[in-house]
């Protein structure tokens, strides 16, 4: 057997390769000789293989069959063995393989060595791969070890039992008395590492910690000989001595000081001194100034300190190094809530930090500007912020246009500002901008009786210019039907007239219906707005009716059914149309109130005409439901057909479920008779249903003051959410699942996800099995909690064994809850 | 607590890993995969910091060499920046000004040195002095420990095997 190629040749050899393939084959061999050696068991050359078997391993091939040489190699007496031998113990074994427990033995012997290069290689191993079993076996020597002289071993024994008690918590007790007395060592390993320890046991466990508290004067003290002693060029990082140990040691005192006035009060000083001290010239000095604000804001520090470290973090933000301004965006997002005027007055540095080239700079400091924004500021922040919505990366624009509503609705000055900004932001941000911008728009402008025509005239200058801004189109094409006399009618102080006829407010809306890359819904708004134009527009009612009769064949069934429903309207219909078509009522603020009311009215059903009309308006006004079959002149039977269609596999409501969501509510209302007024624009123009549509519903419709929603409907599998809002910040959701298949479903488990900003909990389930043709339900509570009061989203996922045996995994995004459950 | 670090050449490849978390191989890999493509996607301009799953990313191009740690949420990043530079500086001094090709070539020899200064993800070592002077002391040990089959070679005899 020829000697074994030396790692240096092996890496050349591999490097040499010039393609995956050649070093692919080049691996390959070499891995085939190195099995043939272990194969022999010599014991010379193992070391070596065993080196180029870690460098093939880091390439990315298997290595796994050198995890027994390993143990071979940690056995061996000699230093380059173990050497070695623990350096790939570290890189091929963890807790997961069971030979890992095979050195166990080994490391108890190597712990008692007498070199301590050898006990350090142990300890080293063991905090690398340190099991349950492993800790339990070796927690006794470690603890030894923690008492001895050498402060080379002491350090790395103290690391050791981190690791320790990381994994196994009930082995803290034994190390209290030792880790105590490491504080009083000169040693910096062996300080660092204790208040590493320290750090570890406290926040494992709250007894420990209130045992520890006593320390903070000792640690004080550690601190303030660090910071006042001069020069020691073994410690010194750049003139600062030790920031390593007294970053540690502030975040010891946080963890101490929390909750607690004493510590916190024993502390003050120090902090006061450290924050005023420290060179600020360098990374180092920062990343302890940094520690130092973090550790000011979560104890109960002096008011006066809390100002100085949010100026720090203020300095932070005019400093030339992004991580710096980085970490400071961060550090003041945390704590603009308790400090929010110390914050405040940084304003101006964190509006600048929106033009910095750095991506996650720039996401940080819009997320702070739109916490800094009250009603003092809200023009000039507003004007910043849309100012970087034109400019910023696709990623940020939906969130900064909703933030922007919802600033501006919180904070505006006046109404008139009010409808500019949102109409800036939704111009701004084009297509990025979501649904609810486009509502709570429709909103606003419904409830400003003095800016109608001021809005119509802006909107349709805009539109004008631009029809493929969806969003922008639904607006206008809206406000156009409702206002699309005031276009010519009033003339606006200030502003040119515009000098439109009807057939221009006409040829743009026709723009809109047949443009290409006009969505569906846009169409719909469209659609919607030249039949109300009818009543408002006296002498173009037939270009109206062309315009109407655009999508009548049109493969997308919910335009072509407005496009005969709506041309019904001018033919046997005629008398009804000026009454069908007037101006929408305000919406309520509450949004849940009036609908039990509509809903009494439609009860009456289907053929009396004279009943369906305030609620049918209601319907044109959302431009989205379906409903408008019910005026269609044989109402009842062809509204029945119409729901039988939806109620089969409606070509219409997969892909509205798909893209928008909230376009999907009523339609999901009509069949489901469950009020979903999600949306603010809408709210008020949700109906109850007529009770053709199933008994099941009108109960759980009483059962809570907030409507329930159906947030999952799909192959007989059906999800209702209950609300009931606990506190402000918190709303309980009873999820009522139901099967109306005809069989059985075993395991069903629900299972929800919501962004960060919330927190979810799940209660257990009333069962796992779901009974077939709705015989049952199974109940589930999920607690969120909402303290930035955002509109909830949620994501769920649905896993049941269905017929045949066959597991089914489903999953929905639901966006749509009601505003009541989190405003 | 440092959760992992990487080394990586501006080309993509590995160069160390050291793993203070328990994963296993596949995910390593994709982990690794991961990484090695965000950051190397990412321009001069941008910040150190990543947020990746619930936990901070610091990374640092020293030449060409890529050094990038995993901390946790409530771990001092600035400091993260400190720790690499004090590897790099470690490296600097046992190789004398340290490059790319030491690393590939004594890779063992930069794990051995990484195990002085960090332990389970925690700095162990704040004077850089006292760890040369471990590694020094060990690197003496090995030699020592090399010697007598060196001689025993010299003579043109076998080393006494175990079996």
């Amino acid at each position: 057997m020829p000697t074994p190629k030396r790692l240096r040749d092996v890496i050349r050899e591999i490097r040499s390769a010039r393609t995956a393939a050649d070093e692919r084959a080049v691996v390959q061999k070499e891995c085939a000789q190195i099995r043939d050696t272990f194969r022999e068991e010599d014991n010379t050359y193992r070391c070596r293989n065993v080196a180029k078997l870690l460098y093939i391993h880091m390439l990315g091939y298997p290595a796994h069959f050198g995890q027994l040489e390993c143990l071979k190699l940690i056995a061996s007496p000699r230093f380059t063995d173990k050497r070695i031998g623990y350096l790939g113990a570290m890189l091929l074994l963890d807790e997961r393989q069971d030979v890992h427990l095979l050195i166990t033995n080994s490391l108890k012997n190597d712990l008692n060595h007498q070199t301590q290069y050898v006990v350090s290689l142990a300890l080293c191993t063991l905090g690398a791969i340190c099991s349950t079993e492993m800790s339990r076996d070796l927690a006794g020597e470690v603890e030894k070890l923690l008492k001895s002289s050498n402060a080379y071993i002491k350090k790395k024994a103290a690391l050791s039992a981190v690791c320790i008690i990381l994994k196994v918590p009930d082995l803290m007790e034994m190390y209290i008395p030792a880790s105590r007395a490491l504080l009083n060592e000169k040693n910096h390993g062996v300080l660092l590492t204790a208040v590493c320890l320290l750090t570890c046991m406290c926040e494992k466990s709250p007894d420990t910690l209130s045992h520890f508290r006593k320390l903070v004067p000792q640690l004080v003290r550690i601190l303030k000989n660090l910071i006042m002693a001069g020069y020691s060029p073994e410690h010194d990082v750049s003139g600062v001595s030790d920031p390593f140990l007294q970053v540690k040691i502030l975040r010891l005192l946080r963890i101490l000081g929390k909750n607690d006035a004493n510590a916190s009060e024993a502390m003050n000083d120090i902090l006061a001194q450290v924050a005023t001290n420290t060179e600020t010239s360098k990374n180092v000095g920062n990343s302890i100034l940094y520690e130092t604000c973090l550790t000011i804001m979560e104890i109960h520090s002096e008011s006066g300190l809390r100002v100085l470290a949010v100026n720090i973090l203020g300095r932070f933000l005019l400093n030339n190094d992004k991580n710096i301004r980085y970490v400071a965006l961060n550090t003041l997002l945390r704590v603009v809530h308790a400090d929010y005027n110390a914050v405040q007055r940084h304003r101006s540095t964190i509006v600048d930090c929106l033009k910095d080239p750095d991506v996650s700079i720039k996401k940080r400091a819009m997320e702070l500007c739109f916490a800094l924004i009250n009603t003092n500021n809200i023009r000039g922040m507003t004007k910043e912020l849309i100012f970087f919505l034109e400019k910023c990366d696709p990623d940020f624009k939906a969130d900064c246009a909703s933030n922007l509503v919802m600033a501006a609705e919180k904070h505006s000055p006046n109404k008139r500002w009010h409808v500019d900004t949102v109409m800036k932001v939704l111009t701004t941000s084009g297509n990025y901008c979501r649904d609810d911008v486009v509502a709570s728009l429709i909103q606003l402008i419904q409830e400003a009786h003095a800016l109608h025509a001021y809005a119509v005239q802006q909107l349709y200058k805009a539109l004008l210019q631009d029809v493929s801004q969806q969003p922008l189109v639904q607006v206008a094409c809206w406000c156009l039907g409702e206002y699309g006399d005031a276009l010519m009618s009033q003339a606006i102080e200030e502003e040119e007239p515009l000098n439109v006829t009807e057939d221009e407010v006409l040829e743009v809306l026709e723009r809109v219906l047949i443009d290409n890359n006009s969505s569906v819904l846009s169409k719909e708004y469209a659609l919607t707005a030249t039949v109300k134009l009818s009543t408002r527009f006296k002498h173009s009612v037939p270009m109206i009716r062309k315009l109407i009769s655009i999508h009548g064949a049109s493969t997308n069934v919910e335009l072509q059914q407005r496009s005969v429903e709506y041309g019904a309207l001018f033919r046997d219909q005629d008398p009804i149309r000026a009454g069908l078509l007037e101006p929408m009522p305000i919406p309520d603020k509450p949004p849940t109130q009036d609908t039990k009311q509509n809903g009494q009215a439609m009860t009456n059903g289907n053929g009396d005409l004279d009943d369906d009309i305030p609620s049918d308006v209601d319907d044109f006004g959302s431009s989205r439901t379906s409903k408008p079959a019910k005026t269609a002149p044989p109402a009842a039977s062809e509204s029945q057909n119409i729901l039988d269609l939806l109620g089969g596999d409606s070509p219409v409501a997969p892909p509205l479920e798909s893209t928008k969501p909230a376009g999907s509510n009523d339609i999901l209302d009509l069949l489901g008779g469950i009020d979903l007024s999600a949306d603010p624009g809408i709210k008020h123009c949700v109906a109850q249903p007529p009770s053709l549509l199933g008994d099941d519903f009108n109960t759980m419709h009483n059962a809570a003051a907030i409507p329930s929603l159906t947030a999952f409907d799909r192959a007989g599998v059906k999800v209702e959410f209950i609300f009931n809002r606990v506190s402000p910040n918190n709303v309980n959701v009873t999820v009522r699942s139901s099967n109306s298949n005809s069989s059985t479903f075993n395991d069903f488990v629900f299972q929800a996800a919501v962004p960060k900003t919330f927190q979810v909990q799940l209660d257990s389930p009333s069962s796992s099995v779901l009974p077939a043709n709705n015989a049952g339900f199974v109940t589930q509570v999920v607690h969120i909690a909402n303290p930035q009061k955002q509109p909830i989203r949620m994501r769920i996922r649905l896993t049941y064994t269905g017929e045949g045996g066959v597991s089914v995994a489903e999953q929905a995004e639901v966006n749509n809850f009601p505003p009541a459950t989190w405003q | 607590m440092m959760q992992f670090m990487l080394l990586f050449s501006r080309q993509g490849k590995l160069r160390l890993q050291k793993w203070y978390e328990a994963h296993p191989d596949k995910l390593k890999k994709k982990i690794t995969r991961e990484l090695i493509t965000t950051i190397l996607a990412r321009k001069p301009k941008m910040c150190s910091f990543l947020e990746w799953k619930d936990m901070k990313i610091v990374y640092k191009r020293y030449a060409s060499l890529y050094f990038c740690c995993c901390v946790e949420a409530d771990d001092n990043e600035l400091l993260t920046l400190e720790v690499i530079h004090r590897y790099v500086e470690l490296l600097d001094k046992y190789f004398g000004s340290v490059c790319e090709l030491d690393i590939i070539f004594n890779f063992e020899k930069a794990y051995f040195m990484l195990d002085e200064l960090l332990l389970g993800g925690e700095v162990q070592e704040t004077s850089k002095k006292n760890v040369l002077k471990a590694i020094a002391a060990q690197d003496l040990l090995q030699e020592e420990s090399e010697e007598p089959q060196g001689i025993l070679e010299e003579l043109g005899l076998r080393a006494p095997s175990s079996n």
